[in-house]
């Protein structure tokens, strides 16, 4: 993944210290604004590639900063942060305008890997019909999948699965992100789950090959990958 | 006690029984002004007609007689000591007969009917002085004949029952004013034993209830529903406090562990002691997270559904997608998970909260449900419907819970004592019954044999509108 330029808008300065320290290792450039109007003020510039925003801020609170923002125009992909976690609540969140909605507390790998998935969904390639990474290819219209020729026989979950994780492929998808987008559920299921269901999925495309595509990422989650 | 009287002067009860009263004295007053009114109009009538009766009598006597016929006959009616007036003049006005002594000047002049005062001779030649109502009628030959009624005895009895009309309207008045402020006093002192009694309980002797007056009447059925509300409130606060001392403790005791770890990490001063206890904190963090949510969701899925979208939920494609959800897990640990069920079944609600019911029941499930003789476990997800009611079951082929505890499994915290090894918060069950709740159903469990049946029991999507309908329609 490319160097990114974050804009953290955090009224929680120890909190926001960690996120910007993660993000500059992650090789990001990232910023930090307090409080509701020095973030819409910044954000306004244009120079971000994403944006990470508090739901409730000192001075003007997250979804007013995101109205503004939208309000001008701009289509930067905004990660909204919430201690507010129920449905109800996800549900304006995305309404107002965010892109992603993650409650707080939050691992940090999660953090990363759905700043990454953001700006890469708003590159303009996401209406693609087909996907192929190291000899996997998918078709979505005739859901087909084959790797190196030879085809491999799928699950429709499965296939959907597959799908979500090639559209983001090379970047990491963590457990939670995967049961958001495929099955649409948005609990913590408290047993493996997800591991189960990636490790059926990789008996089936990984098995036959010396080369594995799905890679483990210890505490994060997953990356398909050369 | 003086704010207390000025604000029974402007209590609603007050003006309320003076507005009735004002209303009452108006119709009271009315009715003795028309009686009054109506008697004297009546009675004057009466007295006109007698005396033109009587003039024409006499007319015609006069007529047959002549002159001495008729003062013959009214000298004679003149010695009744009623109240019948007589006279007869000639035409000069020299009195014939009769027993009127004096007239206004030029009475005899005007014939036609008068009101006037007169002066009387009597028997006991004693003149008196009365009002009458008369008659002057002029007779052929220039004779003036009179005839009335002293009215003074029909308007003193005019005055008496005007009299007594007032005296009835101050009486009314008084019974008005006095009435209206008792009844407002009693209506006053019922509603400030309510307020008193708020005000104490609001003080914090919250164990306090209003008193009730036995009569069953609207300020004891207020009073009553006051006091279930308060019963509900205590309850509520009573199930309040019990939780929150479960999730200081259930909370307490991973952070006194979390604590503990990292106190010996750093004594130990050992780099790799404190990277294990990092990682071991880090694990307990998310449990502790995990926690959390739970408690936040039971919390708001028992604060009730205000707040909680309704919508049509395929119970069937639900079940269907827990299942699949969860196939793949339970083949892991060595069972088989299969779904039944094929009817079509919507429930009104919030499909995440009942997927994750229904996730929960399931983890239990594959945690718990391995048969005691080793054999391979089976979990059937079905769903069944029987008229408005829908059932969601999962059902394992593990050794169940005993009759005693199937209850006791939905309070918080709780973890049967066999079931501890499996781990778990002790919260799955709570969230599930919660949520079956909210849906305006219930949860229960029962014998599978062999196994347990976890039952999610919610009204159908169309009963519940049906039911809405009916009440709609019930509805004037």
């Amino acid at each position: 993944m490319s160097s990114m330029k974050i804009l953290v808008v955090e009224d929680d300065r120890e909190a926001a210290g960690f996120m910007l320290k993660g993000l500059r290792e992650a090789g990001h450039v990232a910023d930090h604004a307090a409080d509701g109007e020095a973030g819409l003020g910044m954000a306004l510039s244009g120079a971000y590639d994403v944006l990470v925003v508090d739901r409730m801020l000192p001075r003007r609170d997250g979804m007013s900063l995101l109205a503004e923002l939208r309000g001008s125009g701009s289509e930067v992909p905004v990660l909204l942060l919430s201690a507010l976690a129920s449905v109800d609540d996800r549900v304006t969140g995305l309404k107002g305008g965010g892109d992603d909605y993650l409650v707080k507390p939050y691992a940090f790998s999660e953090l990363l890997a759905r700043i990454e998935t953001l700006v890469r969904r708003s590159a303009p390639e996401h209406a693609r019909t087909q996907y192929s990474v190291g000899g996997l290819e998918l078709d979505r219209l005739t859901r087909e999948v084959r790797r190196e020729g030879r085809e491999i026989q799928l699950q429709p979950r499965e296939f959907s699965l597959l799908e979500y994780l090639m559209k983001n492929a090379g970047q990491v998808v963590t457990r939670t992100m995967l049961l958001e987008n495929v099955w649409d559920y948005h609990f913590d299921p408290q047993t493996n789950v997800i591991d189960v269901h990636m490790s059926r999925l990789r008996g089936k495309i990984d098995r036959d090959f010396d080369r594995p595509l799905i890679h483990t990422v210890r505490g994060a989650g997953y990356r398909l990958a050369e | 006690m003086r704010s207390r009287a000025g604000s029974l002067w402007r209590s609603t009860a007050f003006r309320q029984s003076i507005l009735y009263f004002a209303l009452l004295a108006l119709t009271a007053g009315g009715v003795i002004a028309y009686i009054s009114w109506h008697t004297r109009v009546t009675l004057h009538r009466q007295t006109v007609e007698t005396v033109d009766a009587e003039v024409r009598g006499l007319a015609e006597q006069y007529s047959t007689g002549g002159i001495r016929t008729l003062v013959t006959l009214v000298d004679k009616r003149s010695r009744n000591p009623d109240n019948s007036v007589y006279l007869i003049t000639t035409f000069r006005g020299e009195a014939l007969a009769g027993n009127i002594r004096a007239l206004p000047p030029g009475t005899l002049d005007e014939p036609g009917q008068h009101t006037l005062q007169y002066g009387r001779n009597t028997e006991d030649a004693q003149p008196q002085d009365g009002t009458a109502v008369v008659q002057v009628f002029v007779l052929p030959g220039g004779f003036r004949l009179v005839v009335g009624r002293d009215t003074s005895e029909r308007d003193r009895f005019l005055e008496i029952v005007e009299r007594a009309g007032w005296y009835a309207g101050l009486l009314v008045l008084i019974l008005g004013i006095g009435g209206g402020y008792l009844i407002a006093k009693r209506t006053l002192s019922r509603i400030d034993a309510v307020s008193d009694t708020s005000r104490r309980i609001m003080a914090g002797s919250l164990n306090e209830r209003i008193a009730l007056h036995g009569s069953g009447d609207e300020f004891d059925r207020l009073a009553t529903n006051l006091n279930e509300m308060l019963d509900r409130i205590a309850k509520l606060m009573a199930g309040m406090r019990e939780v929150s001392d479960n999730v200081a403790h259930d909370l307490r005791t991973p952070l006194t562990r979390l604590q503990g770890r990292m106190e010996a990490a750093l004594r130990s001063g050992d780099a790799e002691t404190m990277r294990e206890a990092l990682e071991a904190g880090l694990s307990d963090t998310a449990n502790l997270i995990a926690t959390f949510n739970a408690l936040l969701t039971i919390a708001r899925a028992e604060a009730g559904s205000a707040k909680t979208p309704r919508q049509p939920v395929d119970a069937r494609a639900l079940l269907g997608e827990i299942a699949e959800l969860y196939e793949p897990a339970a083949e892991e640990a060595g069972m088989r998970l299969s779904v039944s069920g094929d009817v079509e079944a919507s429930v009104l609600g919030n499909r995440e909260l009942l997927a994750q019911a229904l996730a929960n029941l399931t983890e239990n499930a594959i945690r718990h449900g391995h048969p005691a003789d080793g054999d391979t476990g089976e979990i059937r997800l079905s769903l069944e419907r029987e008229g408005g009611i829908v059932r969601m079951v999962v059902a394992d082929t593990g050794p169940g819970i005993s009759p005693a505890d199937r209850d006791r499994v939905f309070d918080r915290f709780v973890r049967l004592e066999e079931a501890r090894p499996a781990g778990g918060a002790g919260l799955g069950l709570s969230l599930v019954a919660a949520v079956a709740s909210l849906h305006g159903g219930r949860v229960y469990m029962e014998d599978g044999d062999p196994g347990l049946r976890a039952v999610v029991e919610l009204p159908a999507a169309d009963a519940t509108t049906e039911k809405n309908d009916a009440k709609a329609q019930a509805a004037p």
